[in-house]
């Protein structure tokens, strides 16, 4: 007898199916997942763990935290991330020290695999939550990340 | 009240008064026809857009809501869009018949529209075979879709056409029953005797159980009628790009896509007709008060109210059910809906032979 048995079952499940789709048909004007993007621009605000661009945070006093180690040069797969740096006499050792010029991010080039974020030992770089990245001329997209006239914050190298 | 026969007629004289017989009638034709044309394109837009709301809705999005006051112009943008665009062919198609394809399934929606009573008097064709012309026109509709497919020269097309071909000559057995179920509750084929007939109980009512029973069959052999999902394999995206429309564009899609809305309509009209009593009002026999209070709602409100409350859970059907493989597809028609019935007719035919129909 499992064919009448199969039909009452056919029945129970499709009404239990639309049971579920019902319920959110009649409550989709309170849950409506949907952002209005251009219009929410002031207010939007990207989740947590979202990868928008690298950057590299300066303080108050101008100071950033890269020591020019190139450890995120190494680690980037696909060459995004140029570092130039330099040698000067550091005032208190006596000793020459690296520091950074310019610490260049080709926005072209970067697939967001934080792996440059991971290498940094001093984390000295992060990802940012921008998310409008499109610009009309692409010489825009290569980035200096340290602030001019920037430098090493105190107690980073400790 | 609220009768359209003196509106109609009124016309008709009109028409009789300034114009020799043959030029009177030729216009009156011509004045149908083109209210048919209108009703089948503003279906198109209202259907298509009411769909994507209620799709939006079923999955917690918006929809269209950027042209116009909450999206209502967007299909319109998409019709002119769809107007405007170039058709493209394919090189090695059979063209005159690749050509007629979108006519066959476009005509075969307009002439079963025809028969359909809106409201009293409001009734284009009251042919006395009125369900029978439905059912031959819908089937003919599947002409289209095979000519369609066989005529691109695609692979996927032709697949998707013999698939639809296996589909509607199955389901069609079973939508014919579930008509004839009611048919026998009737005594009659003609449409404007069947919505008569249901001025104290609508059928459903009035056939208890096997009327209940008849209405699922028919609701589900004319989801697969109209190939929607959760049977539309004859377009089946995931597996065969767009099935039998796979190498049409523009206007010729057009054509396809629209009659599928109408061929909706058209399902959901004659179950409307048939077991919720077309344009009757809600009427319980004996309640003189409340059949009348009911008549105050005019007949033409009723048929849309009730063809769009199933066009409404046709669609909820769509957005909640997966789509079926082709086994399982003649599985649910050959082993359960055609024996259940069968065995419904007869239940139906006992019924009404010893007159315990309400």
């Amino acid at each position: 007898m499992s064919y009448f048995g199969d039909i009452g079952k056919g029945i129970k499940t499709l009404l239990s199916g639309m049971k579920v789709t019902g319920k959110y048909f009649l409550n989709a004007r309170k849950e409506i997942i949907t952002q209005q993007y251009p219009e929410n621009r002031d207010t939007l605000e990207m989740f947590e763990r979202f990868r928008g661009e690298v950057v590299m945070p300066h303080d108050e006093n101008n100071e950033h935290r890269c020591t020019g180690c190139q450890a995120c040069e190494i680690a980037c797969p696909n060459g995004s991330i140029e570092i130039v740096w330099d040698r000067k006499v550091d005032e208190e050792t006596g000793k020459k020290k690296k520091y950074i010029v310019n610490h260049i991010y080709h926005l072209s080039m970067c697939t967001m695999c934080n792996l440059c974020i991971v290498a940094c030992p001093t984390d000295a770089i992060k990802m940012a939550k921008k998310f409008e990245n499109a610009v009309f001329d692409r010489t825009a997209l290569t980035k200096v990340l340290n602030k001019p006239g920037s430098k090493l914050m105190d107690g980073v190298e400790e | 009240m609220y009768d359209f026969t003196g509106l109609i007629q009124g016309i008709n004289k009109w028409l009789h008064s300034i114009l020799p017989a043959v030029a009177a009638d030729v216009v009156g034709w011509i004045l149908i026809a083109a209210a048919f044309l209108g009703l089948f394109a503003i279906l198109g837009l209202v259907l298509v857009l009411a769909e994507r709301k209620i799709a939006a809705f079923f999955q917690l999005r918006l929809g269209p809501n950027r042209i116009g006051p909450w999206g209502i112009f967007q299909t319109v943008a998409d019709a002119i869009k769809l107007l405007l665009k170039e058709p493209v062919g394919t090189n090695r198609a059979d063209s005159f018949l690749y050509n007629l394809a979108p006519y066959f399934v476009i005509i075969a929606a307009l002439m079963s529209m025809s028969v359909l009573p809106f409201a009293k008097g409001l009734h284009a064709y009251d042919i006395d075979i009125g369900v029978f012309f439905v059912i031959a026109m819908s089937s003919l509709g599947v002409m289209g879709i095979l000519l369609g497919g066989w005529a691109s020269n695609n692979k996927y097309a032709l697949l998707g056409a013999m698939r639809s071909g296996a589909q509607m000559i199955s389901y069609e057995l079973s939508v014919g029953l579930s008509i004839l179920t009611i048919v026998l509750l009737s005594g009659s084929l003609r449409m404007s005797d069947i919505v008569a007939s249901q001025s104290d109980y609508w059928f459903i009512f009035k056939g208890h159980i096997p009327a209940w029973i008849a209405f699922m069959i028919f609701i589900i052999a004319g989801t697969a009628e109209t190939n929607r999902t959760p049977f539309d394999l004859t377009e089946a995206e995931s597996e065969l790009g767009a099935g039998f429309h796979t190498e049409y564009s523009g206007l010729k899609f057009a054509f396809f896509f629209l009659s599928e809305f109408v061929n909706m309509f058209i399902i959901a009209a004659m179950g409307a007709i048939l077991f919720f009593g077309g344009w009757m009002p809600l009427h319980i026999g004996g309640w003189d008060g409340f059949n009348h209070v009911m008549d105050f709602i005019p007949p033409i409100f009723w048929f849309f109210g009730k063809v769009s409350f199933l066009i409404f859970l046709i669609m909820w059907f769509r957005w909640t059910f997966p789509r079926l493989r082709i086994d399982q597809l003649l599985t649910l028609e050959w082993k359960y809906l055609l024996p259940m019935n069968l065995a419904n007719i007869l239940l139906m035919a006992f019924i009404v032979l010893m007159g315990w129909h309400l």
